[in-house]
């Protein structure tokens, strides 16, 4: 894979805008640029900054520059039995390392693995200030100083630009297989829950138009007494499902309405709104399509004790996050500040008043 | 024992008188949960790290969050430091008081709230035993992971605070993977809802920055833990060892094979003979090196599992024994868990280290912590968290015997430097508190340290939250006088030094 260290030019570029108070829309692969709030300021390409830093599959851990691709990552993962356990979502071949540790998205199999930040253990970055700062490190339990790398994941770039990150990686399962059920959505939603308290082989549930897609992962021998133990039909296409899961490309997700990612306790009753639900995450992550308002999106999720997010289809610098707590927004506000204090990373792009 | 105070850089002065103040304290919680005499301070002088004490100035028991806002608020209008103990089984001295603060215990908030089955939570108060909470779970079949070795008596708030591991982390993570939200209650008395009982939650990470944050950032009042369901079945192997590098390198084999065992647990011989003498749990007594391997899952997964996880062990060299019941099987692991007070039984003190290395430098690491025990000549016995590479490396001196104490700090120090060196960290899991917080001048540049103040002021404007522990200032390390070369620059030039 090649490499290349531009560690030097953006932190020139950073420097330059701090001391210009000229803002920075940080962009690598550009295949997640849908999400966030619509910002217009400067770009600053940080994909040239690229490659893999260290790789020790005995160790579990990677770090890899930003710009990395992700896919090659993935594929130098796979060449050792490994993989980025959280499945993280492409949404183009061009996607990056960075700015899937930025966004923060992980796939199907996060509630069974684990997501993104739960696999960061060290970043380095660049602040604000220009200043280059490395946190954690590519060790498994670290404790020393506050947890920044995984303060890092999801900021969507707002508090330093990620320069490099170290990430745990798990072995490939053995076996994959998915199975499948016709239930009525209130059914799947019990037996979900159900399934999930048995502590089975799952690493991915799903619920959309009426089927239940349990994914099954282990040893061989242990999937097929799995398959036998839990019934249901068995799905041909089983990689490709869940890819185009990932990816958001089955039928569900070919929308021009507003598609709403709603993260919800898995078992939270289903709510009856003028709109089309999917089911992910054993129930904990739900994607609505539908025209209703803003607020009243945002109204129910925080009555399910979850949030909202608009995720794909919004309008020019519409508020797409769940609104903050009065307290719990001026902490964020302190520190946006402390990393960047003259507001030139990203800024609104998580909310419009920083 | 030492007395400790910050360092003059972090103290923080005030003219409160303690009558005035205990006057305040009155009209919110009843006589009995103010203490202010000599002799109920003493239990409060120090917490697991006991060769360090400090008599606190006054200790206050609230029993709910009402009276933590107002007991936070009077502290803040005040100017007066705060620091928050849970059961005090700390490591690294974070709860350790101060001679002007408040000592505010949680004690009394024991209760556990609410299990929600289909939801896989529970949800606590912090003052809750680690164990109480999978043992409250275990009639919905379900379990807490965490398992730090003092479960039975540490708290769920001071597991958040210090981010406590155990010996299951390697496969289900530290407490940071297994909480979803916090209640806390700000330094000025706010209480705040951190994270939420879905996956995610909106906004930047603040329950990762509240995970392993001793008390620095504010007080945790209730926790929400996910609840795993307790595995259809577990073994555990005994491998038996010749020589360290051996079982490192099995270590690495297995992970290499694609096994990612519930538990790894590395034992020295000093070790296994201490937890033998003490729990009989069955050791090989002259095995230079014992490796536990737990395996849990469905039937069949686990059989599969135990059946490579067996061929790697014994292609390394080892003896190797599976436990045949579940009551083998606990014996086995009380060995471990006990591995501490069992060495305790042999030595008059000891002192615990936790740094953590990348695993391919085991063997180096491991033979740099025995010459240092020959240079010092102070005896280190080895348990540590083969797995994930955090050692324990536990130094045994006898305080009454003039100069060891320091003698076993600069052993300590030197073993941490080497961890730091080799890549690792200085603290994988029992925090920085006062312990460690000089060595964290070698392991950041002065730019990252200033980060961490001002990630502490984004919360605690005042700094009046355990003052002193975790993060140093920067004065503290240019006392210090550590020059380490950090990615290649000196760190802390602009400062003076002394
Ligand atoms: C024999 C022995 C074995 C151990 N084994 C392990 C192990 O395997 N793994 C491991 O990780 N640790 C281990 N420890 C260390 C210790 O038990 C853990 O660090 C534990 O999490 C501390 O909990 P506590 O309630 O005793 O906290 P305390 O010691 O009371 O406090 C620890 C820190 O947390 C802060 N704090 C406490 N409660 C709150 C709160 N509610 N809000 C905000 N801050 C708070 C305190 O200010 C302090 O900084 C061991 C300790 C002993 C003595």
């Amino acid at each position: 894979m090649n490499s290349s260290n531009q560690e030097p030019t953006i932190q020139a570029s950073v420097k330059e805008a701090y001391e210009e108070k000229s803002a920075l829309r940080i962009i690598a692969g550009n295949s997640k640029s849908f999400y966030g709030r619509q910002i217009q300021q400067q770009s600053l390409d940080v994909s040239i900054h690229h490659g893999i830093v260290n790789y020790h599959p005995s160790e579990l851990v990677v770090t890899a520059r930003s710009g990395t691709s992700l896919t090659e990552l993935q594929t130098l993962l796979a060449e050792q039995g490994q993989m980025l356990a959280f499945e993280p979502p492409h949404f183009s071949e061009t996607a990056t390392l960075g700015g899937t540790i930025a966004c923060g998205f992980s796939g199907p199999r996060r509630p069974f693995t684990g997501s993104a930040r739960d696999f960061m253990l060290g970043c380095k970055i660049l602040t604000g200030r220009g200043e280059i700062l490395s946190f954690g490190g590519e060790v498994m339990k670290n404790v020393a100083g506050y947890d920044v790398s995984r303060l890092m994941v999801g900021a969507l770039g707002t508090l330093g630009i990620l320069l490099e990150i170290s990430l745990k990686v798990l072995p490939l399962p053995e076996c994959e297989t998915t199975i499948f059920f016709q239930l009525e959505e209130q059914q799947a939603i019990e037996t979900m829950a159900d399934f999930q308290l048995q502590g089975r082989l799952i690493s991915g549930l799903c619920f959309d138009e009426g089927i239940l897609y349990v994914r099954l992962s282990g040893s061989e021998k242990a999937v097929i007494s799995e398959i036998n133990n839990l019934g249901g039909e068995k799905l041909k296409n089983s990689k490709a499902f869940w890819q185009n899961l990932r990816e958001q490309q089955l039928e569900f997700f070919q929308t021009q309405k507003k598609l709403w990612r709603i993260s919800v306790p898995p078992a939270a009753p289903i709510v009856n709104v003028d709109g089309e639900w999917f089911y992910d995450w054993g129930g904990a992550l739900r994607w609505l399509k539908t025209n209703c308002d803003d607020a009243e999106v945002f109204d129910m999720a925080q009555q399910t004790n979850g949030h909202a997010v608009l995720f794909r289809n919004s309008g020019i610098a519409e508020d797409i996050f769940q609104p903050l707590s009065a307290g719990v927004r001026l902490i964020h506000q302190n520190l946006k500040r402390a990393f960047d204090p003259a507001n030139i990373l990203n800024p609104n792009k998580m909310y419009s008043d920083w | 024992m030492i007395t400790i105070s910050p360092h003059a850089s972090e103290k923080i002065h005030h003219q409160v008188i303690k009558k005035k103040l205990t006057k305040l304290f009155r009209q919110i919680l009843p006589d009995p949960s103010i203490l202010t005499e000599q002799e109920q301070l003493v239990p409060y002088q120090c917490d697991g790290l006991s060769a360090y004490q400090c008599t606190p100035w006054i200790v206050v028991l609230p029993n709910n969050i009402k009276q933590v806002q107002k007991i936070l608020h009077i502290c803040y209008e005040q100017g007066v430091p705060v620091v928050a103990r849970g059961a005090g089984t700390g490591l690294s001295g974070g709860a350790i008081p101060l001679n002007n603060g408040v000592l505010l215990v949680l004690a009394k908030f024991n209760e556990i709230l609410q299990i929600d089955k289909k939801n896989r939570i529970a949800i606590v108060q912090p003052g809750v035993r680690n164990l109480a909470i999978s043992q409250a779970a275990v009639k919905h079949g379900l379990y807490y992971a965490p398992d730090p070795s003092s479960q039975i008596a540490c708290s769920i708030g001071g597991n958040v605070a210090e981010n406590a591991g155990g010996v299951h982390c390697l496969k289900y993570g530290l407490t940071t993977h297994n909480i979803l939200r916090l209640k806390i209650v700000t330094m000025q008395g706010e209480l705040l809802t951190i994270g939420s009982h879905a996956l995610d939650c909106s906004g930047y990470d603040l329950l990762a920055l509240m995970t392993g944050s001793e008390g620095m950032l504010g007080i945790i009042v209730e926790v929400t833990v996910k609840l795993l369901p307790i595995p259809e079945a577990a073994q555990v192997i005994l491998a038996a060892f010749p020589d360290i590098a051996n079982a490192g390198e099995a270590v690495a084999g297995i992970i290499a094979k694609g096994l990612i065992p519930a538990g790894l647990e590395m034992m020295d011989n000093a070790a296994i003979r201490a937890a033998e003498d003490f729990v009989h749990a069955g050791y090989p007594v002259d095995a230079e090196v014992i490796l536990l391997c737990e395996l849990d899952g469905t039937a069949d997964q686990v059989a599969d599992e135990l059946k490579k996880a067996r061929e790697i062990l014994e292609s390394f060299g080892a003896k190797v024994r599976v436990a045949l019941s579940e009551a083998e099987r606990q014996k086995m692991w009380a060995g471990r868990k006990a591995a501490f007070p069992a060495v305790g039984r042999i030595s008059p003190d000891y002192y615990c280290m936790d740094g953590t290395i990348p695993r391919r430098h085991l063997a180096k690491v491991l033979q740099g912590i025995s010459d240092l025990s020959t240079k010092y000549g102070l005896v280190v016995a080895n348990v540590f968290h083969a797995g994930d590479g955090n050692l324990h490396p536990l130094i045994l001196y006898n305080a009454e015997n003039f100069g060891e104490l320091e003698k076993a700090e600069q052993l300590g120090s030197d073993i941490l430097e080497l961890s730091v060196e080799v890549g690792g960290t200085i603290t994988g899991e029992h925090g920085v508190g006062v312990e460690k917080i000089n060595q964290m001048c070698f392991q950041f540049s002065s730019e990252e340290i200033d980060c961490f103040h001002a990630v502490k002021y984004a919360f605690d404007e005042k700094g009046l939250l355990n003052p002193g522990k975790a993060v140093p200032t920067l004065n503290r390390c240019a006392e210090f006088g550590k020059l380490h070369v950090h990615h290649g620059k000196l760190p802390h030039k602009e400062l003076e030094r002394f």
